[in-house]
């Protein structure tokens, strides 16, 4: 059987975590479909066509998608569930969001945040904050799996050649409506899909400071920026920058983790990235054991000294 | 309108646990266990809508093994009403499908107006219960909310997602999860503690609710993740910038 993934993307073009999850879900056997359910999602799923390995799109398009609430989604993704023996989401806010609806319709287990397919019933994932891998197998026909995007290489994202299906949006649930959305622009590369990310902790000690510090050092990389719970938690940096268990999960060329003490949590988000350096004060912080370059330093000296630098 | 707080026994946040030797797990035996952070913060939400006059009497429910009792205890410390444990057997693996069926059972029973509960748990680290509970029960959902207001028969409620945050008005009944920023659970007081020790605790199991709770999944190998190699420390700005250009290459 075939199995089908469930397009990230906002209406225009595809976000990478799609790319991801087009692997994993190759790596099941069988064809692999993609759907792209939104509003005014022509051009998504014209890109999605360009996929290598994706042999069909299913575009699914009206009012009800527009907000990738989990109840219309899960509903689209259910009505043509039947055909396929896996269903693959990114494990992204929204893919987290809607993929245990389907799951529980199907009344089938959810295997979450997969890491590697072994076969195509077995698969690995981290567990206990990434201090485990455990290896599962789902004993339900069919696999509902979150994909952890840093687990798996993108697909191409052009060469590839598939034919749109177009079906019919689902009804919108009455039960569930959206009301608004506070999106940050910003033209820094996203925060998953970083070749480089410059991070910074509380050891920062006000927003100022964080954006007086961070912002130059991640500007002359072209990096994104991250930072750790506690960073977020005191209010020196928006929520969705947060890196770890909880947080995003990141896996960059380069992390430079800046006053960042190195909790479990947070190492749970950024230990597979290539590259770690760690600025840090203090000679036991628990970041200096995953790092491959430790600086030693006062990191209001260090990091400005590192911008002048490069 | 009650709401339902269901909350898990997971090892406690600080500790760094071990896989076990032979493979077939992680060692939790003497490792100290805590109310998973996410449900503590769904409690505290609780008793604070029940404070505001919003919600009339907060049921904590928790579904495993005899020594969630304490879980329960916990959450009637911090305010929590009175408490259900649906116990199961030491050695089954209770995964979240089975334990959405059991709350959804309970969901019919209680008429919650809110459920709340965390968003994961810090030990599978699956982030299902939630959804699969509003699926099976056929009630809409807000994840990963750092704002919950009940508003008539509505619950407004801003969640966050992936590059900022979102707000949903969700007709009640609903499930609501939780994410970190949502609140700051109170310490429990002495006073609370004693106090919850006589709140009533009922206890049930799947039979009773006529829920299967088999595993569809079978977990055939627990390892250690692949370790980093040590790294090294530079003296300075200049070395660190020498190696990441020419050693490391990633510049």
């Amino acid at each position: 059987m075939d199995a089908l993934v469930i397009a990230e993307h906002d209406n225009a073009s595809i976000k990478g975590a799609t790319l991801n999850t087009v692997t994993a879900a190759a790596a099941c056997g069988g064809e692999v479909h993609v759907l792209v359910a939104g509003h005014n999602a022509g051009a998504a799923a014209q890109a999605a066509t360009q996929i290598v390995g994706v042999s069909k799109v299913i575009h699914a398009d009206g009012d009800s998608l527009a907000h990738d609430l989990a109840e219309n989604l899960a509903a689209q993704v259910l009505a043509i569930a039947s055909k396929y023996s896996h269903i693959l989401f990114p494990a992204t806010a929204s893919g987290k969001n809607a993929a245990p609806r389907v799951a529980a319709r199907l009344d089938v287990a959810q295997v979450s945040d997969i890491t590697k397919v072994v076969s195509a019933d077995t698969f690995e994932r981290p567990i206990y904050a990434g201090n485990a891998i455990a290896t599962v197998q789902s004993v339900d026909a069919t696999k509902v799996i979150t994909v952890r995007t840093t687990g798996f290489d993108p697909a191409s994202a052009t060469g590839g050649s598939a034919a749109v299906e177009t079906v019919a949006a689902v009804p919108a649930s009455s039960k569930s409506q959206f009301v608004g959305s506070e999106i940050a622009k910003s033209d820094r590369p996203e925060l998953t899909a970083a070749k480089i990310i410059v991070s910074g902790g509380r050891a920062l000690g006000s927003a100022e400071k964080f954006n007086e510090v961070i912002t130059p050092l991640a500007d002359k990389l072209g990096a994104a920026i991250g930072a750790s719970r506690a960073a977020v938690d005191a209010g020196y940096a928006p929520n969705d920058l947060q890196v770890g268990q909880t947080g995003k999960i990141v896996a960059p060329q380069l992390y430079i983790a800046c006053g960042i003490s190195g909790a479990i949590q947070h190492l749970a988000g950024m230990k597979d990235s290539k590259v770690i350096v760690a600025i840090n004060k203090d000679p036991e912080a628990p970041i200096f054991s995953v790092a491959d370059y430790g600086l030693e330093a006062d990191l209001f000296q260090a990091v400005p000294e590192l911008v002048k630098a490069l | 309108m009650k709401a339902l707080v269901p909350v898990k026994r997971v090892v406690d946040y600080n500790v760094k646990v071990r896989v076990k030797s032979d493979n077939t797990g992680v060692d939790i035996a003497n490792v100290k266990m805590s109310m998973n952070p996410f449900d503590e913060i769904a409690v505290e939400e609780a008793v604070r809508l029940k404070e505001k006059g919003a919600v009339s009497e907060v049921i904590a429910v928790s579904c495993g093994v005899a020594a969630c009792q304490e879980t329960l205890r916990t959450a009637m410390a911090i305010g929590a009403d009175r408490a259900i444990l649906v116990e199961t057997p030491a050695d089954l693996e209770l995964q979240p499908l089975a334990v959405a069926k059991l709350l959804k059972a309970l969901v019919d029973k209680e008429q919650p107006g809110l459920v709340i509960l965390g968003k994961q748990a810090i030990d599978d680290d699956c982030n299902q219960t939630g959804q699969m509970l509003a699926a099976l029960a056929d009630l809409p959902q807000a994840t990963f909310a750092s704002k919950v207001e009940v508003i008539g028969d509505k619950v407004s409620v801003i969640r966050e997602v992936d590059g900022g945050l979102e707000t949903l008005s969700l007709g009640l009944p609903a499930v609501v999860t939780t994410d970190l920023r949502l609140n700051e659970p109170r310490y429990v007081t002495l006073p609370n503690i004693m106090k919850a020790k006589k709140k009533p605790l009922e206890t049930l199991k799947p039979e009773d609710l006529g829920v299967d709770v088999i595993p569809r999944i079978k977990t055939l190998k627990v390892s250690e993740p692949p370790k980093r190699g040590a790294g090294i420390k530079v003296a300075d700005v200049a070395t660190l910038v020498d190696k990441l250009k020419n050693e490391a290459k990633v510049i």
